[in-house]
């Protein structure tokens, strides 16, 4: 009798299981995915993945990708696509250089100005194609042609640099280590342990604020026990995570950025209005029009987004080479653009998150990064990226059918 | 009794979840009109698709047999190769090209891949001939008005030397005119011994040309009707539909009227293309709390271009006139500045301008006014967004598993619950109804004006938009009827007749014809 009981709420407690699972496979096929190629280059780099030092430069080489994931995730749900980011990126850069190097700017004012040139070229073009109707995929081809040959014009063809000091610490700096200064421990950043377990508290209270919320409201939600499975998990992946990065300079100050714009933006798009009208305007534009939503100038604004986005992710890479170079940020708008829809972002608008768009960053990152130090040449790299973009996209049909 | 040329035994098709059909078994002697009727979610579409074949043998369970022989369908291209061709309710028209090109698409008059215009060209003649369609075979599809598009689609069919047509609501979108033309169409098909199998939720029409009429409910065949044998009456249909009698096909309301509430004058509407082409001619109509007020007309009597162009200019150009909310004049010059003036318009096309179908029918229903379910800094409050939504979910009985079920998953029915949801959540005093019950099934219709009724007696005023006179003259107080732009009668439902407005309506019309006699 007791083990008929058992084995009754044992395939229940499976069933539980398997269906949060299925309906949100997405998101864990995605973190799944990420964790299986970490593993697999973890082994085949022979523990070099892993390395702190490596998991740092992991995060420096893909802060302006996912910078831009961010505002391409956007365009994307909006139903369109920008192919000028690597371009804008370039010229970004060149006008940077320009300012701190040739005319001697004040490096945070100058940040200032690119910032608001890159806001500038996200509005001429979300101009073009919100007002005047002109689909964006041409719009930012010509995008793309007309910023490069800009930045050729702006650099004379050759590459200006160094930045100053401080511009540089935007990508190779670190953040200072106030408690390691009272508390020494040699080997390990303090400040940044502190700010991993500030975080994790974080992240626990405001589940368990979400759950009480739901509860109080009389909505379902999911089992105790998966609740506090999930808690510790995620607690366990912080922590080793800020451990790792503690054990050699701590924190880097782009990741403290993408933090900030990464919890920004999911914020933006899954609790605020504007976030909820994207999403309707990329599902159905017309019925979205006709609930009183402007969407010309929603759609104007999402392209001014991605241009800020672009010029923030511009100056990160000028910071990180250290120089303005003619063939700054060529071919990424196409690992930007694959992040996304590796991420689970659909072509045809309307779908998409911003975890999902930072996961397939770093997924591709992961791959950059574990393939480079297996020796696997450029060619290569590039067939596999394609063949994993491929894959990611058949798996979301398949499910999307399945599911039908 | 005359020869089986369909028969299907048994057939039970299940999807995850849930049994669409369970052993249902159906068939159509030679040269009969065979109407199959149901309530939406019954069975029809899915019947249809297993036997043509879009769910392949072995998806399914039980038998098929066409003209004696056992049929194991793999796709559509099979089943259409004896003879068994479907039109569905959404053309399958490519619209940039002609009606030849459409004609052969996928059987293109060829030799070694090289097309015979000339022999594709006057055997798309010929065929159009046989369905009473004048047409030049280069004319584009976009050029053409929905009920000639489905005569193509129906020339189409006869191209593939069709045996067993199969139509699937094939008047839903056409003017009485030109469905009266496609009904004589199939009875002259009948004659040449072509048999068809109707869906249709017109029960008029299903009365005037079906041999036989088989019903489904739930998935499962209740009856089949023989319409020579005895007299079927419109409710004897509707009762084998909805397992009950409805004894009366419109709910029963008091009206209690008040002052006017909302009125547009001397309201001029321009074609957004052609800029000289005039859709709405000095109209002026009003509407009061608590009223029901009807438009009628035909398609295309511009009934749709004035409701928009009044909800926020959302069709049309050079616009003029004045509305007036309770006596004041308002600016309604935007969709947002129409909403904040108290006035919602229901589209009479939900897919494509009401629903954002892949979102939830929670983010749908708050679309339109996410303001009530957000603090000052934009910020939603998803919980009170949920507690809100499910409020209406039970107001208005949207029968769905949860509220973060994607719209695209309900019925017709529930989608149009949705759409009304999102309006009355924006909370209008003014609700513009276009086509509230195109598509949906008796049942939900019926819950459709009880809505509408309720909303009324709230003081809210509501214009209905629809092509159904019975419906018009069901659930208005009062009716304008509309032609070519222009309002050209106006009475109390009291005094309404199907046949006073159809002759007002019609008017222009049949002198229209008379010329070209």
């Amino acid at each position: 009798m007791t083990t008929l009981n058992n084995a009754k709420s044992n395939s229940s407690v499976m069933s539980t299981l398997s269906g949060i699972f299925r309906s949100n496979i997405r998101e864990y096929g995605m973190l799944i995915a990420l964790i299986v190629v970490m593993l697999f280059f973890e082994v085949r780099t022979g523990g070099i993945l892993f390395k702190p030092v490596n998991i740092t430069n992991l995060v420096l080489q893909n802060s302006y990708i996912v910078t831009m994931a961010l505002g391409m995730l956007l365009v994307i749900v909006s139903g369109w696509i920008d192919l000028s980011v690597g371009s804008v990126v370039a010229v970004v850069g060149a006008v940077a250089a320009v300012l701190m190097v040739n005319l001697d700017v004040n490096w945070v004012l100058a940040c200032i100005i690119c910032i608001i040139f890159g806001a500038a070229i996200g509005a001429f073009q979300g101009y073009w194609v919100a007002y005047l109707k002109i689909p964006a995929f041409i719009v930012t081809l010509g995008g793309m042609l007309i910023f490069r040959g800009l930045t050729l014009v702006l650099l004379q063809g050759e590459s200006i640099g160094p930045f100053p000091v401080g511009f540089q610490k935007i990508s190779s700096g670190f953040i200072p280590d106030f408690v390691g200064n009272i508390f020494y421990l040699p080997g390990l950043h303090l400040t940044t342990i502190l700010l991993g377990l500030l975080l994790s508290i974080l992240l626990i209270v405001l589940d368990v604020r979400s759950r009480k919320n739901q509860q109080k409201y009389g909505f379902e939600v999911t089992p105790f026990y998966f609740f506090v499975i999930k808690n510790i998990v995620i607690t366990v992946v912080v922590m080793g995570f800020t451990l790792l990065m503690a054990s050699y300079k701590g924190f880097p100050n782009v990741l403290i950025l993408l933090f900030i714009l990464i919890t920004s933006y999911s914020f933006i798009t899954s609790q605020m209005v504007i976030g909820r009208r994207i999403y309707a305007m990329g599902g159905n534009e017309k019925a979205t029009r006709l609930s009183g939503v402007n969407t010309p100038r929603l759609l104007f604004y999402t392209f001014m987004n991605m241009g800020i986005l672009a010029a923030t992710a511009g100056l990160i890479v000028a910071a990180r080479l250290n120089s303005a170079t003619p063939n700054a940020g060529d071919g990424m708008e196409l690992d930007v653009i694959a992040a996304c829809f590796i991420g689970g972002a659909s072509a045809s608008g309307g779908i998409g998150t911003i975890i999902g768009a930072v996961v397939g960053a770093f997924l591709i990152g992961v791959m950059n990064n574990g393939m480079s130090i297996m020796g696997v040449g450029i060619d290569w790299q590039k067939i596999i990226k394609g063949i994993v973009l491929l894959i990611a996209v058949l798996f979301d049909i398949y499910n999307k059918n399945r599911n039908a | 009794m005359s020869d089986v040329i369909l028969e299907m035994r048994n057939i039970t098709k299940t999807f995850p979840g849930v049994k669409a059909l369970d052993n249902v078994t159906f068939s159509v002697t030679q040269g009969e009109i065979h109407a199959l009727v149901g309530e939406n979610g019954a069975g029809k579409s899915t019947l249809m698709k297993v036997l043509s074949g879009v769910y392949p043998y072995g998806s399914y369970s039980g038998e098929i047999y066409f003209q004696g022989k056992e049929c194991r369908f793999q796709d559509i291209h099979h089943s259409e190769e004896l003879g068994l061709v479907i039109i569905h309710q959404e053309l399958a028209l490519i619209p940039y090209l002609s009606i030849a090109e459409n004609m052969f698409l996928g059987n293109e008059r060829a030799k070694n891949g090289v097309i015979n215009w000339n022999e594709a060209i006057s055997k798309t003649n010929e065929l159009l001939n046989k369905v009473g369609l004048h047409e030049s075979p280069n004319t584009l599809i976009t050029n053409m008005g929905v009920g000639k598009q489905q005569l193509v689609e129906i020339a189409k069919a006869l191209a593939k030397e069709v045996r067993l047509l199969i139509l699937d609501e094939p008047t839903a979108s056409l003017n009485d005119n030109d469905s009266e033309k496609l009904l004589e169409l199939l009875l002259q098909f009948k004659a040449n011994g072509i048999s068809s199998i109707l869906i249709s939720h017109k029960l008029s029409e299903v009365n005037k040309v079906a041999d036989s009429i088989t019903i489904l409910r739930d998935g499962a065949t209740i009856e089949t009707l023989d319409c020579h044998k005895d007299k079927i009456t419109e409710d004897r249909i509707i009762r084998g539909m909805v397992g009950r009698d409805i004894k009366h096909r419109f709910p029963p309301r008091e009206s209690r009227i008040g002052e006017t509430i909302f009125e547009v004058r001397d309201w001029n509407v321009y074609h957004p293309l052609h800029e000289d082409r005039k859709v709405s001619t000095n109209v002026n109509i009003n509407v009061r709390r608590g009223e029901v007020v009807g438009i009628a007309g035909l398609m295309g009597a511009g009934r749709t271009e004035l409701a928009m162009s009044i909800f926020g200019r959302s069709y049309g150009t050079r616009i003029t006139g004045a509305a007036y909310r309770q006596g004041k004049e308002v600016d309604i010059s935007s969709i947002d500045k129409a909403i904040s003036n108290g006035i919602a318009y229901a589209t009479e096309d939900r897919k494509a301008y009401g629903l954002v179908l892949i979102q939830e029918i929670k983010n749908n229903i708050t679309l339109a006014n996410l303001e009530a379910v957000s603090n000052a800094g934009s910020v939603i409050n998803e919980p009170r967004e949920m507690a809100a939504t499910m409020e209406y979910r039970d107001k208005l009985n949207i029968k769905c598993s949860t509220i973060r079920q994607l719209a695209l998953n309900l019925s017709g029915g529930n989608q149009q619950k949705v759409v009304l949801s999102k309006w009355l959540f924006a909370n209008p005093d003014i609700l513009i109804l276009d086509e509230p019950t195109r598509g949906i099934d008796v049942g939900a219709k019926y819950e459709i004006y009880t809505i509408i009724n309720r909303l009324a007696s709230e003081g809210k005023g509501i214009i209905v938009i629809s092509s159904e006179l019975p419906e018009i003259l069901g659930v208005c107080d009062r009716i304008y009827v509309m032609r070519d732009g222009k309002i050209v009668g106006e009475m109390p439902a009291s005094e309404a007749s199907q046949e006073i407005v159809m002759t007002l309506i019609m008017t222009e019309q049949e002198v229209y014809n008379d010329n070209l006699k």
